[in-house]
Order: structure tokens, then sequence, then C-alpha cells
């Protein structure tokens, strides 16, 4: 058996494509902030919470009202983004013309009331989630034995990632969009309502949280603080990867999965670190992030 | 992005714990008892609330008679975070708290089992799991009640050596009680002939994905996987190795596991799985009869093992201190549990039992199985018992310990 820097091959390619699966997680969720962040100037410190409302309402769709996984695929982000849409337009709203600080402990008091409701309503050790009978199973590539719904997750996510970036820089809305950051006013001037564009693009990156949380839920326990754990190595990817670049959170969210992923062969005492070390290196070198504009 | 959000709440916390306690008329004496247990993260389902309630349940039980005294019993969440921990204990303790309860998390129970013994109060520990606590790192001010990383490794560990398991990969979570359970499991495999061909110790509480560490654990061709970890972090390793087919080559060793996390995970994904507990709320009628006074204040549910624990240790530290007098308990620390160990134990949960001078409470451990979704009547008839250790042999030997308290 081949050895590449002493561990085995087939282990180390089993490991570069768990990386690359956590990278998805990484991707959708940064995306999710980093058009939050680009288009309305908010650090939405709310959006770990968001994932795992997420999870919890497919839970509730499957617990309470017997549906299935599909339908929560296309509910959970519907629902999520209208609660996502409410919070913006009672709240979030207020503050654009604020410092961005006053945003950021806004959306954090806003996720740790989330979470200790969920935590009071649910308690904290999860509850169950069924992957769908279709994509259970697993494939053995040789190397290593990889589950079907992993598969899927970084399909959806890779999907999802480009069918974001594409609407954004390609279509005429993204236009609109990408103007009304630039100059509000002016694009006011043309006919457009800004103020309706804002608040549904907090509700699409809520809703890309919401995606991510019921993509989560077959993997992983559904519980309060699924989010909190993730959400600052996010933070940390959007940081990398130069606040409010779309395109950058993508490919820095997948590149960052599979560091992590190879620190964990190495050093996994060093995993939850490895990305902050980056960070710290990144922002001395190009303050701006790798794909950050000045 | 400079601020953390656990440095917030951290500073939030020490400043909002709640329950300080207030200043009481004269007159009748009281002793106030402060439950420090995780009320937000990962372990408040299995300790958080429920030793809350059970602490009060004791305190119930105890004055249903009327015995010349009172009891105050406060709350403060420790976020498993030592320097938390440390904090609400001083800051109790200097304003007149005389004993804590619960304690999860080892590295708070450790932190804080210094500052009972500096202060010369009590430190009552249930949740904790290392078995430092009355070996290495014993005090006169401590009893450690419900089980520990020992008892766990003996009974669990043993078990499945037994049946074949002779070569272990431990995951374990890269903190005080990770470490020593998996030590403690790794003593016993070794002393049965077995042999551990590796681990890899993950970030806690930061890990949520645990793939890489189960891929690691497969490459090592092990038989069997021990899970040095607890709560939500083992329910997420089970999901993964079923996911990933490691279930088809090795045998899950969860070393630490309750009712509730089983519940987490469901029978259909956790049937046939072994587990040491030293409660269990179906075990006989007495645990039965508890249950029953207990459930409707815990939100229905019936109490798990370490909320058990708050129970016994609460009940008879109350005893003791009714036995050598309120203002001689308040006192001293280590008079109180001098007492403790001087007298016989008793209480629904536990049964009858002895604390030891290092500080262990003995009472039998008991190996469980998970049952089938078929076997199960009702939604928490989750366990068969399938072997009892015995008090005197459930825990580490008294002389083995390394307790200086012991020595001399």
């Amino acid at each position: 058996m081949d050895e590449i820097f002493g561990i085995p091959a087939p282990l180390l390619f089993g490991q570069l494509l768990l990386g690359l699966i956590n990278g998805a997680f990484y991707a959708m969720l940064s995306l999710g902030l980093a058009v939050i962040f680009g288009l309305l100037n908010i650090v939405n410190m709310a959006h770990g919470a968001q994932f795992m409302m997420g999870a919890f309402a497919a839970w509730m769709l499957l617990a309470w009202g017997g549906i299935g996984y599909w339908w929560a695929l296309l509910l959970s982000p519907l629902i999520v983004g209208t609660i996502g849409v409410i919070l913006e337009k009672l709240f979030i709203s207020k503050l654009y013309k604020l410092d961005h600080l006053y945003g950021l402990l806004l959306t954090f008091g806003l996720a740790l009331i989330i979470e200790g409701v969920f935590r009071n309503e649910f308690g904290s050790s999860g509850l169950p989630y069924r992957i769908p009978a279709e994509l259970s199973g697993a494939w053995d590539f040789g190397f290593m034995f990889m589950p079907v719904y992993r598969g899927w997750v970084v399909v959806a996510a890779l999907v999802l990632c480009l069918t974001t970036w594409l609407l954004i820089e390609k279509t005429r809305l993204g236009a609109y969009l990408r103007a009304a950051t630039e100059n509000a006013a002016l694009v006011q001037a043309f006919g457009v309502n800004v103020p309706r564009m804002v608040t549904l693009t907090y509700g699409a990156g809520v809703a890309l949280a919401a995606i991510g949380g019921v993509l989560a839920a077959p993997i992983y326990s559904v519980n309060p603080q699924m989010g909190s754990n993730l959400i600052i190595v996010v933070f940390a990817v959007v940081v990398i990867g130069g606040m409010g670049s779309i395109l950058g959170s993508i490919l820095t969210g997948f590149t960052l999965g599979i560091v992590e992923g190879l620190t964990k062969v190495f050093w996994p005492e060093a995993s939850a670190t490895v990305i902050f070390v980056i960070m710290a290196i990144v922002l001395l070198a190009r303050p701006a992030g790798l794909f950050g504009r000045k | 992005m400079s601020i953390q959000r656990r440095d917030l709440l951290a500073a939030g916390a020490v400043t909002a714990l709640g329950g300080l306690p207030r200043a009481r008329a004269q007159g009748t004496q009281t002793i106030r008892i402060g439950v420090i247990t995780d009320m937000s993260g990962p372990y408040r389902d299995t300790t958080g609330p429920g030793s809350v309630v059970l602490t009060q349940q004791a305190v119930q039980d105890f004055l249903g008679g009327g015995r010349g005294f009172q009891v105050e019993v406060l709350q403060a969440d420790h976020q498993n975070k030592p320097d938390v921990g440390a904090n609400i204990a001083r800051q109790w303790f200097d304003q007149g708290v005389d004993a804590v309860v619960d304690l999860p998390t080892s590295s708070v129970a450790l932190a804080v089992n210094q500052i009972a013994r500096e202060k010369n109060k009590v430190h009552l520990n249930s949740g904790a799991a290392t078995s430092d606590l009355t070996g290495a790192q014993c005090s006169p001010n401590t009893v450690h009640w419900t089980y520990d990383t020992y008892m766990l490794a003996k009974s669990t560990g043993a078990a499945i050596v037994k049946t074949g398991g002779d070569s272990w990969f431990f995951i374990t979570a890269d903190y005080a009680f990770g470490h020593a359970l998996e030590r403690d499991t790794g003593n016993f495999v070794r002393a049965q002939g077995g042999r551990v061909l590796g681990n890899a110790r993950y970030p806690f509480p930061a890990t949520t994905d645990f793939s890489a560490f189960l891929l690691q654990a497969q490459a090592s061709r092990a038989k069997v996987l021990g899970l040095a970890n607890a709560s939500t972090d083992t329910v997420n390793c089970i999901k993964g190795a079923r996911e990933f087919g490691l279930h088809r080559s090795m045998k899950l060793a969860a070393l630490l596991m309750g009712v509730v996390d089983v519940k987490s995970l469901g029978l259909e994904s956790g049937q046939g799985l072994l587990l040491t507990e030293s409660f269990y709320w179906d075990l006989n009628d007495r645990t039965r009869a508890l249950t029953q006074r207990v459930r409707p204040k815990n939100q229905d549910r019936p109490p798990a093992m370490v909320p058990a624990g708050c129970y016994g240790a609460t009940l008879h530290y109350l005893k003791s201190v009714a036995d050598m007098g309120v203002a001689a308990a308040k006192a001293s620390g280590v008079e109180a549990v001098n007492r403790m160990k001087a007298m016989p134990c008793d209480d629904d949960a536990f049964g009858q039992g002895t604390i030891r001078a290092d500080g262990r409470k003995i009472h039998p451990g008991y190996l469980f199985e998970v049952k089938t979704p078929g076997e199960s009547r009702n939604p928490w008839d989750l366990y068969k018992v399938v072997a009892t250790t015995p008090g005197e042999e459930a825990f580490r030997p008294l002389a083995e310990g390394g307790c200086p308290l012991v020595r001399s």
C-alpha cells in the first residue's frame, strides 16, 4: 500500500473527500453570510441559529405533519426565510444607517434568544432524523466507504452555490441588487423598490442557511447548539474569502474544509484552530481577504 | 470578528447567575446547597434542570417530617468552563453556601474541588466522570457519588473484551474526562490481554463532524471502537459509524452513555449497544417509586443517572447535618464529609451503600443492553440488565487510587 507522508494513500483520499463534504457546509453557510453582508452590510450573527431552525423545521414537518425530507427541503427554507423577512422588517431594517457593530450585536442577541427558546422547548440532547430511503446506503470505493447521502450533500451544495453566484453576477435582478449596494438612492430613482429588495435578499440569505440545516439534519443530531458550533468557523471562512465576496466564500469554504480534514489526520487536536491560524495569516498579508476588493 | 460569543457568554454568566443567596430573616438556621451544572450546553439534558429537580426532591423528602432547620437550594450554569464554575463556587462559598452539588464536566469539577477544600466547604459530585476526584486529586471535602471513569471502563470495557473485542481504537474528547476514560479503559483492555491500536483526540466542544476520526478508526483495523466521550458527541459518533459502515467490521463501545442519549439516538440505531450506569429508573420498586414522585416536576421524564446521584448525595448530606447539628456542619466541610463517611447510606435511587475514606461512594454498577424497538413497551423502556457488579468490585480498589488521604 502506498503511503503519503506516512499516511496510507487510501486513508488520505478518504479524508480529502470528507473535507470536501464539510467544505460544502462551510460554503453554503458562508455564501448566505456573504450575500447578506455584501448587499445589506449586516454581519448576520444569527446565521447559525437560522441554520439550526432549518433543521428543526424539517424535524417538525416530519414529526408533527408527516411531511418527508424532499418537501422539507422546499418548505423549511420558505418557513425560516419568512421568519427572516419578519426579523428584517421588525429589527434589522432600523440599523442600516448605523455602524456595523449594532447589526452584529442585534443579530447576536437574536441568536442567543432563538437558541435559548429551542433549548427550553426541546432540550440539548438532540432529536433523531432519519436519512431518506432514496439516499441511504453507501458506495464502496475500495479506498473508502462513501455514504450516498454525503455525496448528495456535496452535489446539492455545489448546485446551490453556483445558482446563487449566477443569479447575482449574471442576471438583471442581480445587477439591480449590486447597483443598490453601490448607490441605493439612484436605483430607487429608477423606480426599483430598494427596501423591499433588501428585505427579500435577507430572507434569501436566511433561506440558504435553512437549506443547509435540512441537509445537515440526517447527518448530525438535530439540537439547538448545532449552529453555534459551526458559525464561528463560517465567519472565519467569510473573513478569509473576503467580506461580501460571493465567489470567494464558495471557494474558501471548500478549500478550508479540505485543509481542516487534513489537519484531522496529521494533528487532530489542532483541527479546531487551524482555520483561525489561516485567518490570522491572511489578515496580516491581505487584510481585505483572498478575494476581497480592496 | 474579534468578539467570540463564548467570551461574551462567560462575561454575562458570572454577573447574571441568577440565584445569588439573599439575606434571610435570622432565627431558624439555614443550610444552603448550590447546584452548579450545565444549563445551556451539551450536558444539559443529562444533568442541568434534572439535577436541580432531584436535589429539591431530596430536600423535600428529607424535610417531610420537619427537622428544625431550613434548606435553600440555589442553581447556576457553569457552561462547561472551569473558570466560570470556579467563580460561581468561590462567590457562593463566600456568601454562605455550605455545599455545592452535581458539577458535571470533569475539568470544572477538578477546579471547584480545589476551591471547596480551600474554603472548607462540601463538594458533592454527581456529574463528573474523572476517577482522579478520588485518586491523585482526592480531597477531604469531596464525595464522588454516582459513577466514574474506572467503573465505566471496568464494566463496559471488560464485557466487550470478554466477547472477543481484544483490539481497540479510541475516539476521545480532548480534555480531562476523555483522557481519564481512555486511560482507564485502555488499562483494562491491556490487563485482559487486549491491545490499543491508536486514538484520535478531537477538540471539545468545537467538533460536530466525526467522520474523519471514524475513518481513521476504520483504517486501524481494530475490532472495537471505544468512544471516550459523552452526550451529543457520542450520538453523532454512533450515527456516523453506522453511516460509514463501521458497525460491520467493528464493535461500538459507548463508554459513557445514558437514557437521554439512547432516547436521542433512537432504538433503531441504538439497539444492542452495551453501556454502564449505576441508576436506571426501572431497576426496582424503590427506583420506580422515586420516578413516580419526580416525574411530574421533571418535564414528565424519568430521572437520569446524574440527577439521581444529586438526589442520593443531597439526602445523605442532609442526614449527616441533622446528625451532627447544623452549626457544626456549617463550621467545617471536612467534618460534615467525615460524618457522611461514618454513616451508612440508604436512599431510593441507589439503595444501601457506604462512602470510602477517599470520598468514593460505593454501590453496584449495572451493565445494560439497549432494547430493540420490538422489546420496548413504553417510550422510556430502553434497557435490559445484562450484569450487576457488586459495589466492592465496581470501583477502583482503595489502595490503587493514589489518594494521599489513604496513604497516611
